[in-house]
């Protein structure tokens, strides 16, 4: 698992806004998050749907779907 | 009761389960996922997310809480390498009436299988290994609960 903190800019309101403006920050970013509809998202460690608004969270954490149990 | 722990050790049913029969209820089930010899497979290896792993899987006992009438629910899960044929994951849910203990059972189950933050690599007996993919059975599962 690795992690980057970064400001985004203003217009970066929901997780979708974040993965685009994250995609474009180089190569390796853009082929993790080619696929949206293969990832899942939390904030602040509590698992939300693409479309969520960030509001005041601090932390956002991206992963493949979940295979536990 | 609650109880949720992330063990690197293994980990048994009898453990996990302690203290669920003497809540006061009729009725204690459980479910116990054990590491599985899928062609070859000699072990499979979990990682998780130190720290939303132990709070979403509380969430999910205090849904169950919330839907039917329980006495206590535990769930128990592993970390790190398990070899074939030792548990994964040990779910438990006390209740007055089995009803509640069974249904709960099988929610927090599969639930935790499309909602708690776990990945999982088997490893072959050639010493290759790979991650394995999400199944849509388990997204079936899971949201028939929503």
């Amino acid at each position: 698992m690795t992690s980057e903190t970064c400001d985004l800019p203003t217009h970066v309101r929901n997780i979708h806004d974040a993965i685009d403006w994250l995609a474009g920050q180089s190569p390796g970013h853009a082929l993790a998050f080619q696929d949206k509809a293969r990832l899942r998202f939390a904030l602040d460690q509590d698992m939300v749907p693409l479309d969520a608004a960030l509001g005041e969270a601090h932390e956002l954490a991206i992963f493949p779907p979940v295979t536990g149990g | 009761m609650k109880r949720v722990l992330i063990s690197g050790e293994p980990i048994s049913a009898e453990v996990a389960l302690s203290g669920l029969s003497d809540l006061g209820g009729g009725a204690v089930s459980s479910f116990t996922g054990i590491s599985r010899d899928d062609g070859g497979v000699t072990a499979i290896e979990l990682e998780h997310y130190p720290g939303m792993t132990e709070s979403s899987l509380m969430r999910l006992i205090d849904e169950a809480f919330a839907r039917w009438a329980l006495l206590g629910a535990a769930i128990v899960h592993r970390i790190g390498r398990v070899a074939v044929g030792e548990p994964v994951v040990v779910v438990g849910t006390a209740s007055r009436h089995r009803a509640d203990a069974l249904e709960a059972t099988a929610f927090l189950i599969d639930r935790l299988k499309t909602d708690a933050p776990f990945w999982k690599k088997e490893h072959y007996a050639d010493g290759t290994s790979v991650w394995v993919d999400a199944k849509s059975s388990d997204d079936d599962r899971s949201s028939r609960w929503s």
